[in-house]
């Protein structure tokens, strides 16, 4: 007994090794973005002299023209959010009348849609640019650099895995409720938005964390459709503009890095639970 | 001969334009009229149900698609609920997914260099044979196969390890499966630039032996990259081998203490076995990022450093002398370079597809064994 529990404890002062040498980068970037340039190249690995050039080091983001700090995080927010609530609830009805319409060619939409699954964005990316272009000659809307672009290009290319989970979990719930309501006087419309999606919840938030972590790190499709300097940049694309431009100015970058981070770590930390939750249950569907 | 050629080339490019062009034109100029005009008809139709209710049993064409369609029964509301709701995903991931995948197959057999959209020439097979005798090309393809397969065993070894120590008894465990899950969170672009920093001015600040930094040697490199991403996706992977860990019935586990197996042999012969499904499941997923590898590449090392091809590559493939390539320069970046640089986009796409054929068959290959290994166990 009295060795198991000294094996406890030896165990436990591993894990708190690991978890620091886990969290040595992040310390980096929090030590180092309050550092001027000269001290960072001389000291990279110390602690600042002086905390508040963190201070004046975040003014600098915030104020820089070509990482225009407050309209990315701006866009990051508008795309995300209208993204994942346009790809949970559309992706939502096509699972349901799939899963509800018992016809061949449901099911040969639905195994359109997992084919969709296996496609990497590597192979449509190309064509993906061009199609835009052409759109854009043919109907004289611009698809690239707008809000509705993105989220058309983000509501296509997560339709395949949310349908997917929607359809598994649609199939579990019995039909009974649905026929109640209908006889209830429900419209079929009605039954879908007032019954079932309440019963959607679980796998909803599960979309939402697993869409939400894709869409908002995302880099290769922002980069295509929207560009490194668009005016709907994200900001992932902003922290890659500062940093393409001002490849030494690593006081800058770190805090820049920091700035896009934090709002995901806060996020983290309030909704910790479901989000560990959302990202393994959805992967291991 | 040339002749026909050509005229079969010129035939087979009609067609496929125009399947395409019409599958486009059919999203967006008859699927979204028709269903404002079905919603209009549809409304009116229901407010004058019994003049509907006359026509119905007439065999006329209008009236039977009123009658399937437009019509306030039962069956024709069905139908127009499936359009609906059908409609804004099935439309986004045919006009975003399917129309460029076919299209892009098409092209990859074409000239296009960005310049001539619209007016591509069919070249055959062509693309197929240079990036195939393109040494760029295939020296990419194994470092990505190469980086892939240290990668799935880097990240399944530290993830099997850590969700084994998150999982005893621990005080703190809570906060360690947070703490090594928190890297997943941050996007590889943003976690690609902190690791440059840690790499090119933390660690060589030490002097020594760290003076090079590990980015600037041709091999060393892609284990830079390799930390990096086994630092950032295995707390996610963790989460899996965790979630199957303590599916295991803690019985089983206890039999085995009472007739004296002791830690190694619990985790052989139960903790395995048990877990293998999760396995699988790890397996897959690790696969298909490490071979999709794009941003955490362009920030870290943008595809460099160079080194001199192997020379056992070069004796593979003929070469009399060695030419440079790029170390850590993966397909998914090859792909982008060569469409974005070089601005060769059909030589690109074809390389897409062939990457795309690769993964599929590598992907079925690895599910079908790890599955049969499963019923086996």
């Amino acid at each position: 007994m009295e060795r198991r529990r000294f094996g406890l404890i030896l165990l436990e002062i591993f894990a708190i090794l690991l978890l620091a040498l886990f969290f040595f980068p992040f310390l980096m970037v929090i030590l180092n973005s309050a550092k001027p340039q000269a001290e960072i190249i001389l000291t990279p690995l110390s602690l600042p002299q002086n905390w508040v050039n963190l201070w004046y080091n975040i003014v600098e983001i915030l104020t820089r023209r070509n990482i225009d700090y407050f309209r990315s995080f701006f866009n990051s927010i508008v795309i995300t959010t209208t993204s994942l609530l346009a790809i949970g609830v559309f992706s939502a009805m096509a699972a349901w009348v799939l899963v509800r319409t018992k016809a061949r060619y449901s099911y040969w939409i639905f195994m359109l849609f997992l084919a969709g699954m296996v496609i990497p964005f590597q192979v449509v990316m190309l064509p993906l640019v061009r199609l835009l272009q052409i759109m854009r000659n043919v109907t004289g809307i611009p698809f690239k650099d707008t809000y509705y672009g993105v989220v058309l290009a983000y509501i296509g290319f997560g339709a395949p895995l949310s349908v997917f989970l929607f359809h598994g979990f649609i199939k579990s719930i019995p039909i009974d409720i649905e026929e109640a309501a209908i006889i209830d006087g429900c419209t079929k419309a009605q039954v879908f938005f007032r019954v079932v999606l309440p019963i959607l919840k679980p796998i909803f938030v599960t979309l939402l964390v697993l869409n939400g972590m894709w869409i908002w790190n995302d880099y290769l499709l922002p980069v295509l459709v929207i560009g490194l300097g668009g005016d709907t940049k994200t900001l992932p694309l902003a922290v890659a503009n500062l940093a393409g431009f001002y490849d030494k100015e690593w006081g800058l970058i770190l805090t820049a890095v920091l700035m896009a981070a934090l709002p995901v770590l806060i996020l983290f930390f309030f909704a910790q639970k479901h989000i560990i939750k959302g990202m393994t249950s959805g992967a291991i569907k | 001969m040339q002749e026909s050629q050509r005229k079969f080339d010129d035939y087979l490019i009609k067609i496929i334009k125009g399947f395409t062009l019409t599958v486009i034109s059919f999203i967006i100029v008859v699927t979204l009229p028709l269903i404002f005009v079905i919603q209009l008809f549809g409304r009116l139709i229901e407010k004058d149900f019994m003049t509907f209710k006359n026509y119905k049993k007439k065999n006329y064409f209008l009236d039977f698609i009123v009658y399937q369609w437009l019509g306030p029964n039962e069956q024709a509301q069905n139908h127009r609920v499936f359009v609906y709701f059908l409609f804004p995903s099935l439309g986004a991931f045919l006009l975003f997914v399917i129309v460029p995948f076919v299209q892009g197959v098409y092209l990859s057999f074409t000239d296009w260099n960005g310049l001539n959209t619209g007016h591509e020439t069919f070249l055959g097979l062509d693309n197929y044979k240079e990036i195939f005798s393109e040494t760029r090309f295939l020296f990419s393809f194994w470092r990505t196969i190469i980086y892939s397969v240290l990668n799935i065993i880097a990240i399944n070894l530290v993830a099997f390890g850590l969700a084994l120590l998150v999982t005893q008894n621990l005080k703190g465990k809570n906060v360690y499966r947070a703490g090594f899950f928190l890297p997943n969170l941050i996007g590889g672009l943003v976690l690609g630039y902190i690791w440059q920093f840690i790499y090119n001015k933390a660690i060589v600040s030490l002097g020594g032996a760290f003076e090079t930094s590990i980015l600037l040697g041709g091999q060393s490199a892609l284990y830079g990259l390799l930390i990096v991403v086994t630092w950032q996706y295995a707390g996610y992977i963790m989460m899996i081998y965790i979630a199957a860990i303590q599916n295991i019935p803690q019985d089983l586990v206890e039999a085995a203490t009472i007739d004296g197996a002791n830690a190694i042999q619990r985790l052989r012969a139960i903790t395995m076995p048990l877990v293998a499904q999760a396995f699988t499941v790890a397996m897959f997923l690790t696969l298909i990022t490490s071979f999709k590898q794009f941003d955490t590449v362009v920030s870290l090392t943008q595809g460099g450093p160079s080194l001199e091809l192997p020379s056992w590559f070069g004796s593979l493939l003929g070469l009399d002398s060695l030419p440079v390539v790029q170390s850590t320069n993966l397909v998914s970046i090859n792909i982008y370079n060569t469409a974005f640089s070089s601005y060769e986009l059909g030589i690109g796409q074809a390389k897409a597809i062939v990457f795309f054929a690769f993964l599929l068959i590598i992907s079925m290959v690895q599910v079908y064994f790890n599955k049969k290994r499963e019923v086996e166990l």
